[in-house]
């Protein structure tokens, strides 16, 4: 579904005039399957958002392809309603002036759906993320930040995409929340059939939840793993990651 | 509507408001509120006090000063006004853009600007209107000039700073257009931040105006403008300073006027402050309430 085919980007470092560039990501492929989940794991600065950021169509590559369908996720007709993405600070993730409803409004909308039947969807939205129908008229300073991002996946999940890039999605949660949301996610696959792209920090999230999962270091993929066989990973840097964790 | 409200709950901001309103009101229908023609010379009525006739007195020529205060509304508040709009209106394009979509539309737009502004602003003014010649227009097409990079580079860091937001992230994932993104998203979080910066702005562009006709440099007489009016004031200082009063506080008064109302607006605008039907709802049962119980009491 979302082939990824030696991807490179870089940004600009220092000043207007000095050409020098870092390199964030370089020779990246994969594929990611319709309904699978894969996790992108990696430290602090080893370009995992940039990454999700190219696989949303937000930016695009310097080098190499990205792949949805068949057509590139540049283009914004082959991504409307097909991708979708739930963000880490949910404190910005919805407009501050608009209610939960209007804010979940804007996906439906854009897919062309009248209004009472999006109203209808939004109360088993609502639901299905344990959130009664008063939340929406709720303001997002209103809500607290497990509330928030609640609405967030439930925003995503609503136009039924094929994908959803999670960006650190549970890292500012705390631990009680973390599972709650996790397990939403969980049952929230089975409902839609939707594959994550489920970019963290913590080996242990992504076990709970993914299928396979790919470490990256310093912009390129040290390995990739199907979720059973993690514990006999190969590479050094992939061990010496999950040894922090049983210790 | 309910800015309104929030504003009106704050006592200094509602009388801000309601000073502006009058001021506003009383200028586009000058001829209405005004007593007597502005330009009508009556040189027995010299320097009188004022009278049931004339409220504010007379001036040097025997002038009838409200009159003549609020026949200068047009030039000092409105037409400032409108100056001050054309120049948001620019810089706010160019803001929204530089802002938006970054990239070698930002450097050039900035570099641009950053020529404007490394001219000192006064001496631009009056060099412009060395060139055009004296006038009120000139003035105003100078303030254009040199106002709108500023507000282009003020309003491009704010909304540099919104379009970041994830929520601004997520509408480009889903495929929502640019143009629709800057209109639901940026312009309304925006759109506070422009207004506090602009009323802030537009008092002091009354001030300068008013300095410049006070100089000789704007509207021409016999037009009536609070600035040449204090320059004609001036004249008779120390015979007769009450003259110099009533355009003065006037000024003082407009512009102080706009300057709370832009501060109060900076906090009315904040979305945090916006809360959800229900507890609005609770809200006004409960101040009613209170209301009712004052009465009773
Ligand atoms: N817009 C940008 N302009 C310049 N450099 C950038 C930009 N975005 C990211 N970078 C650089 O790319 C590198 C990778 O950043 P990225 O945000 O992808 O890391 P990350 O893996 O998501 O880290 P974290 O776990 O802290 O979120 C960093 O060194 C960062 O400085
Ligand atoms: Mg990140």
């Amino acid at each position: 579904m979302l082939s990824v085919n030696q991807v490179e980007k870089s940004y600009k470092k220092g000043g207007l005039f000095s050409g020098e560039r870092q390199k964030v990501l370089s020779n990246i492929s994969f594929e990611c399957k319709q309904g699978e989940c894969l996790g992108i794991i990696g430290e602090s600065g080893s370009g995992k958002s940039t990454l999700g950021r190219l696989l949303l169509g937000i930016e695009k590559p310097d080098h190499g392809t990205i792949l949805f369908e068949g057509k590139s996720v540049d283009d914004r007709k082959a991504r409307l309603g097909n991708i979708s993405a739930v963000f880490q600070d949910y404190t910005s993730s919805i407009n501050p002036f608009y209610t939960v409803e209007q804010a979940m409004m804007e996906p439906l909308k854009l897919q062309g759906m009248v209004r009472q039947e999006a109203q209808i969807k939004i109360d088993l939205l609502l639901y299905q993320v344990g959130l009664n129908p008063s939340y929406r008229t709720k303001y997002p300073h209103e809500l607290s930040g497990g509330e928030a991002q609640r609405v967030c996946i439930a925003r995503a999940v609503s136009t039924e995409p094929k994908c959803i890039v999670l960006d650190e999605a549970i890292s500012s949660l705390d631990g009680s929340v973390q599972i709650q949301v996790l397990e939403l996610l969980k049952s929230l696959r089975e409902i839609y059939n939707i594959g994550y792209i489920f970019i963290t920090h913590d080996i242990q999230a992504a076990s709970y939840i993914c299928d396979r999962v790919m470490i990256i270091r310093n912009g390129q993929i040290e390995e990739m793993v199907k979720i059973e066989q993690l514990k006999d990973v190969q590479s050094a840097y992939a061990r010496k990651l999950l040894q922090m964790i049983i210790t | 509507m309910k800015l309104f409200k929030l504003i009106w709950k704050d006592k200094l901001a509602a009388i801000s408001l309601s000073i502006i309103a009058v001021t506003i009101i009383a200028g586009i229908f000058a001829p209405l509120f005004a007593p007597h023609d502005p330009a009508e010379v009556n040189m027995e009525l010299r320097f009188a006090p004022s009278s049931w006739e004339y409220l504010l007195g007379n001036d040097h020529l025997g002038r009838c000063i409200l009159s003549r205060l609020i026949y200068g509304i047009r030039p000092s508040v409105l037409w400032v006004f409108v100056a001050l709009a054309i120049s948001v209106g620019i810089g706010a394009i160019l803001g929204f853009v530089a802002g938006y979509f970054r990239g070698k539309t930002d450097a050039f737009v900035m570099r641009v600007c950053d020529v404007m502004l490394s001219f000192p602003g006064y001496v631009m003014i009056l060099a412009v209107i060395g060139i055009l010649g004296v006038g009120l227009e000139n003035i105003l097409i100078a303030f254009v000039i040199m106002k709108w990079a500023w507000f282009a580079r003020i309003i491009r860091t704010s909304v540099m700073q919104y379009a970041e937001a994830d929520y601004v992230k997520f509408s480009k994932a889903l495929g929502v257009s640019n143009i629709k993104i800057i209109m639901k998203h940026i312009v309304p979080v925006a759109l506070p931040d422009v207004a506090v910066i602009s009323s802030s702005s537009f008092g002091s562009m009354i001030l300068q105006l008013s300095g410049f006709s006070f100089l000789g440099l704007g509207i021409q007489a016999p037009n009536a403008e609070w600035g040449m009016m204090l320059n004609e004031a001036r004249e008779v200082m120390f015979s007769r300073p009450e003259i110099m009063l009533a355009p003065g506080l006037t000024i003082i008064i407009v512009v102080s006027a706009i300057n709370f109302l832009s501060d109060s607006l900076q906090v009315a605008l904040d979305p945090k402050l916006m809360t959800s039907k229900h507890k609005l709802q609770g809200q006004t049962v409960a101040s009613s309430a209170k209301l009712q119980g004052k009465e009773v009491a």
